[in-house]
């Protein structure tokens, strides 16, 4: 494309399927202590 | 839904329910402002500031992506989130209060100064044995299991967190589990000793500083009031070292004095540490210290110019992680995760001293939140349904907030703290949230070039 470059085209949609295992680090327990983040979080399944 | 910002030279559009992002230029970013409301024609005319083939050649582009899923897609995910959180059954992660008293009297502590209204405590290795039989047994096949040693500091009640690692230790082979231990410390008590332990048994250490020396004395004293930053430096730095620049966090509070906070970050990382940490401090007006809604141009502003020193020393090979700015792009977590919030009364819970279980460790010594104990299990099963209740779509906010697949529907304990509410988020904590979202992904497009 000429106009648009594409960081991610990962698409949620598709985590439906497999996702929700939980095996993943709760949320707030890494460093913050006051927000939720989860955007920077990765799942166990993609190690 | 579409969130498209500028920042930084970049053209940014995210596709907020599929996840996509897109770098665009001028004329697409124009394009995809009018692409809902208007007709092609329309379009043509409203952007007459283009050539024509052009704009219809950014349309075509913008039409191919939308059938692909990565334009305008919708959010259809209520139901299976709603469902996925009402049938979460398991707790997999414990902070333990392992000292309700402390060595510093920070002026922003959840405690009160490290007093505990009088009520100083020591965690029991009883109480904490109790605790980890409690998750084991409440965890069902979850492998990971996280705890978390918090205070009051920590480190005032070494004796049981050796002995309470020791014992989850010897259950995990049994029980087909993995700790996953993680250390709060001010530092004061940190020695040669402290760190082999660490170092061997700690996933995560979280180190508290708030930066510059003058920041962080003003707001971390000594009970008789002396700063405490010379006390902990060195100590601090060579932890560090000692766990490889990885694994750990320099954690800091910025506060109303220090709105310049930037600084502070980069002082870390001029003094060497790679993994950093600085967020907002959460408190009602009425105190001097708390972040005020005419604080936040310059709260934005500061995380534009840290943002764009961070691509500076990137590129200079001097490159650190800051926390709040981290964002995985295409190995994130999925959507149920996403959704379903902070996990907080359901699969995270907080233990007291004594034993006493809170949904997390902000609501601790909140009497109605009072769940139950390690030793009798969760009595207040009220509670937990509530919190059960507490995902993205519970909340009026966040229904229609673009940066709810980052944030997950905010903290909690913050949102009862402003609102006296689990569902009503606090507002300050979500602009400067979304800032972040937006500079974090300005970040990744400019790695990418
Ligand atoms: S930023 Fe605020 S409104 Fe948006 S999702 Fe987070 S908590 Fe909800
Ligand atoms: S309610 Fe807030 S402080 Fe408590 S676990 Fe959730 S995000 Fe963290």
């Amino acid at each position: 494309m000429k106009h648009i470059k594409t960081l991610t085209n990962k698409t949620l949609k598709n985590t439906m399927k497999n996702g929700g295992c939980g095996e993943c680090q709760t949320s707030c327990q890494s460093a913050c202590k006051t927000s939720c983040t989860v955007g920077n979080q990765s799942c166990e399944n993609n190690k | 839904m579409i969130h498209q910002y500028k920042n930084n030279g970049y053209n940014i559009v995210m596709d907020v329910c599929s996840g996509a992002v897109h770098v665009v230029d001028d004329l697409v970013y124009d394009i995809i402002a009018l692409f809902e409301e208007k007709s092609e024609d329309e379009i043509v005319t409203a952007l007459s500031k283009y050539k024509k083939e052009d704009v219809l050649e950014g349309i075509s582009e913008v039409k191919a992506l939308k059938e692909e899923g990565l334009l305008f897609t919708e959010d259809e995910y209520e139901e299976y989130v709603t469902d996925f959180k009402q049938r979460k059954t398991v707790v997999k992660a414990l902070c333990l209060h392992i000292a309700h008293d402390c060595n510093l009297a920070c002026k922003y502590c959840f405690a009160g100064e490290g007093e505990y209204n009088g009520d100083r405590s020591l965690m029991s290795i009883e109480v904490g044995k109790k605790a980890i039989d409690f998750l084991v047994a409440n965890s069902g096949n979850r492998v990971n299991l996280e705890v978390d040693f918090f205070g009051g500091e920590p480190l005032m009640n070494f004796q049981v967190v050796k002995e309470i690692v020791a014992y989850g230790r010897s259950l995990e082979e049994k029980h087909n589990k993995k700790f996953r231990f993680t250390l709060t410390t001010n530092g004061m008590l940190l020695n040669d000793e402290v760190m082999e332990f660490a170092n061997k048994e700690m996933s995560n250490v979280v180190l508290s500083i708030d930066g510059r020396k003058e920041v962080h004395d003003r707001m971390r004293p000594t009970p008789n009031g002396k700063g405490s930053y010379d006390i902990i430096i060195e100590k601090f730095k060579k932890m560090a070292e000692l766990r490889n620049q990885t694994n750990y966090y320099v954690r800091g509070t910025f506060t109303h004095n220090n709105l310049d906070f930037s600084k502070d970050v980069l002082h870390l990382a001029d003094l060497g540490f790679k993994q950093i940490s600085v967020e907002p401090v959460v408190s009602l007006p009425e105190e001097p210290y708390a972040l005020r809604k005419e604080d936040l141009p310059q709260l934005f502003e500061e995380y534009d110019t840290l943002a764009k020193e961070m691509i500076k020393r990137k590129k200079e090979g001097k490159g650190f992680n800051f926390f709040h700015f981290m964002i995985d792009l295409n190995q994130g977590p999925c959507v149920a995760k996403r959704l379903s919030g902070c996990g907080s009364g359901v699969e995270y819970l907080a233990v007291t001293p004594w034993g006493d279980l809170y949904p997390c460790h902000q609501f601790v010594g909140t009497e109605e939140f009072l769940m139950g104990n390690v030793f009798d299990g969760i009595k207040n099963t009220d509670i937990q349904s509530e919190f059960k209740l507490c995902n993205v779509y519970a909340k009026e906010a966040c229904r229609n907030c673009f940066a709810r697949f980052y944030c997950s529907g905010g903290c909690a304990a913050n949102s009862y703290k402003f609102h006296g509410s689990i569902l009503e988020p606090y507002e300050i904590g979500c602009e400067l949230q979304k800032k972040r979202i937006e500079c974090a992904i300005m970040l990744k497009a400019a790695m990418e070039e």
